[in-house]
């Protein structure tokens, strides 16, 4: 197999891409997808190669767009629709909410819907609380939608693979600060080496991207690139954290974080969305139902404080967790 | 647009259809509910919306169309599956959330499926529009001459996903219609209350498409502009929207107390009902006799009580089917 350094982003629009060939009822559809390439860049260079009948900008209308990729999906197509920031999915949440996620069941399985929907999430930027949010956890908790939030550009083609080969609905969530992109902070952690051919990761299966035996991280996304960054740091001062990136919210590997915790002893979540009712208490209640045994300390959580995302740099670095947070948790864990 | 004796008389057996099938489901939906009414309770439990009146609405438009061709329906969606001529038993057997249902128990009577037909309904006002838009652009991409019809009420003309759906569709001139079915209430309130334009009809100048205003209570006004609708389509040439104006002879839903209208004004409606004025029509044409009408008349009797003899004699589903049928 023959690999380059690719972004992130680079890698989910070669993904696209090579799934557009692959499969003529393959489109994508969104706000600035087309000759500008996504706003986020998961489908540059698409439109010039593959034309505007596969890569298709929309008006700004998503719940149309949204809606129009749940009837071609139910005749046949396998469409992506990208909502530019998952802020704006307010302005489709009932498609998402009612349709995407509830007519496979509601048909009593008789009806598929293979589609997909990417969304940006995430801050670090100063684009505060209309265009900073990562509310995977909201999509997660409804049953019916499958949930990928990658951290690096290997996972990030092979998901997307994934999500566009599986016969049901998957958002995927991309966050801008692992996305590789020129006008952001650059963050050496957003590429890396992916291999040409196509190629699939399956849902549900955690990733350990950092081995370690004194507490377990668990992370997605940008929120790993910040747990490596930490580890490397305990490291130096002798503690060993594990860190495991989870990949996909839904479905969600429990036996990887139960395992991680039975040999660690603790557990810290690194969330960058909302604290409450999300992802961070559910994974906590997975271990305290399956591993409350082998815990040494009460587990931890590090997530937005249940406040929006504000603007002012002192304001908005408060909020998000970070590097040295992750440090002086787990420093809190180890006492 | 001359139709054989045979297409009429079809038209007829389908609106007698859809008729004879509500009313038996008004009175099913009644068991176990009186004296005490329990909208959870009885054979059919849950909330019911009935469609009676409006038939030539749905034999109108569904009579043009294939079983490929796609019909997003409403939460008041009897007369559109009917329309596209669906097998009454396991349409029946759903209703009263049977294992041998459509959707086996877990969509019941406003969500209802069913992949031959290609027809989707559901609960949420104006959700099912930009489906049909989707569909249409499937079938435009796929270059299959389908066509995609949205059916709505006035009151679900008002709501974002209604333009939206249609902006789309005119900009992309897909293969769908819009059609809005004027029973004169969204819920409780009158069109005069909810809507800026007299007639949705109006409307499509907004899109630049055509947009015609039909009486809805005339099965025939209503195959005619459908027939334009769907042949446009079919040629590529893009969306329009029929509103047509017809009436709800039962309230929004079973057990309504209908306070938003008299007595007397559902009356005077009745008196236009399409389906023996239809009737009287084709006997005074020559083309269906009294005796022809009451064959049809038991015929579909004999269909509507086989279906609900299926139903009634189908399983429940089990109850952990419950956690199956989340993901293909």
């Amino acid at each position: 197999m023959t690999t380059r350094e690719l972004s992130v982003s680079q890698a989910i629009a070669e993904a696209i891409g090579q799934e557009i060939e692959r499969d003529n009822r393959v489109f994508a559809m969104g706000e600035d997808i087309g000759v500008w390439g996504g706003v986020f860049g998961m489908t540059q260079g698409l439109h010039a190669k593959y034309g505007a009948e596969k890569i298709m900008d929309t008006p700004i209308s998503e719940t149309g767009f949204v809606g129009a990729a749940v009837g071609a999906a139910l005749e046949g197509m396998r469409p992506i629709a990208e909502i530019m920031f998952v802020d704006f999915s307010g302005a489709c949440f009932d498609q998402i909410l009612n349709h995407v996620s509830k007519i496979h069941y509601m048909s009593g399985g008789k009806i598929k819907l293979p589609m997909v929907i990417t969304t940006a999430i995430g801050g670090g930027y100063n684009d505060a609380e209309q265009h900073s949010q990562c509310l995977y956890s909201l999509f997660a908790h409804l049953p019916g939608l499958k949930i990928v939030v990658p951290s690096s550009a290997y996972d990030a083609k092979g998901l997307m693979t994934q999500a566009i080969r599986d016969d049901n609905p998957v958002m995927f969530f991309l966050h801008k600060g692992v996305a590789g992109l020129v006008w952001m902070a650059p963050n050496p952690r957003a590429s890396g080496p992916v291999p040409e051919e196509p190629y699939t990761i399956p849902f549900g299966v955690a990733d350990v991207k950092h081995e370690g035996k004194d507490v377990t991280i668990v992370a997605v996304s940008l929120m790993v690139h910040r747990a490596l960054d930490a580890a490397e740091a305990l490291a130096k001062e002798g503690i060993s954290a594990e860190v495991v990136d989870l990949r996909t919210l839904v479905p969600l590997d429990k036996e990887a974080i139960v395992n991680s915790v039975k040999k660690t002893h603790r557990l810290l979540v690194v969330d960058e969305d909302y604290l409450s009712y999300g992802f961070s208490g559910e994974i906590v209640a997975v271990v305290a139902e399956r591993a409350l045994g082998y815990l040494d300390a009460p587990p931890k959580r590090l997530a937005v404080p249940d406040v929006p995302i504000p603007y002012s740099d002192p304001l908005e670095d408060f909020v998000r967790p970070d590097a040295a947070k992750i440090v002086a948790a787990v420093k809190e864990l180890m006492k | 647009m001359a139709l054989s004796k045979e297409q009429l008389q079809d038209l007829y057996r389908r609106m007698v259809r859809i008729r004879v099938f509500e009313d038996r489901v008004a009175e099913i939906y009644w068991e176990g509910k009186i004296p005490a009414f329990d909208i959870g309770a009885g054979t059919i439990p849950g909330e019911m919306h009935l469609y009676q009146g409006q038939e030539a609405v749905a034999v109108g438009m569904c009579a043009h169309l294939r079983p490929e061709d796609f019909v997003a329906s409403t939460h008041r969606g009897h007369g559109h599956l009917i329309g596209k001529n669906v097998d009454l038993k396991p349409m029946l057997a759903e209703i009263m959330g049977r294992k041998t249902g459509l959707c086996e128990g877990k969509g019941g009577h406003m969500h209802l499926f069913s992949a031959d037909l290609h027809y989707g309904c559901g609960g949420i006002i104006g959700g099912g529009l930009p489906h049909a838009t989707g569909a249409g652009l499937a079938f435009k991409k796929q270059k299959r001459d389908n066509v995609a019809v949205a059916f709505l009420g006035e009151g679900a003309a008002n709501i974002g996903a209604f333009h939206e759906s249609i902006n789309l569709a005119a900009l992309w001139k897909l293969p769908v219609i819009y059609v809005v079915e004027d029973n004169l209430y969204a819920v409780s309130v009158p069109k005069t209350a909810s809507t800026a334009v007299k007639s949705n009809a109006e409307r499509g100048a907004g899109y630049g498409i055509p947009g015609v205003w039909i009486d809805g209570m005339d099965v025939m006004a209503m195959y005619e502009a459908a027939g334009e609708a769907v042949a446009r389509a079919r040629r590529g040439e893009g969306p329009s929207i029929i509103e047509a104006l017809c009436y709800r002879y039962r309230g929004h839903f079973e057990g309504d107390a209908e306070p938003y209208r008299t007595p007397q004004e559902v009356e005077e409606w009745r008196k236009k009902d399409p389906i023996p004025k239809y009737r009287q029509r084709l006997i005074q044409q020559g083309m269906l006799t009294e005796a022809e009408a009451a064959e049809i008349d038991q015929q579909v009797a004999a269909e509507v009580k086989a279906a609900e003899d299926f139903a009634r004699s189908s399983p429940f589903p089990e109850p952990r089917e419950a956690l199956e049928r989340v993901f293909a």
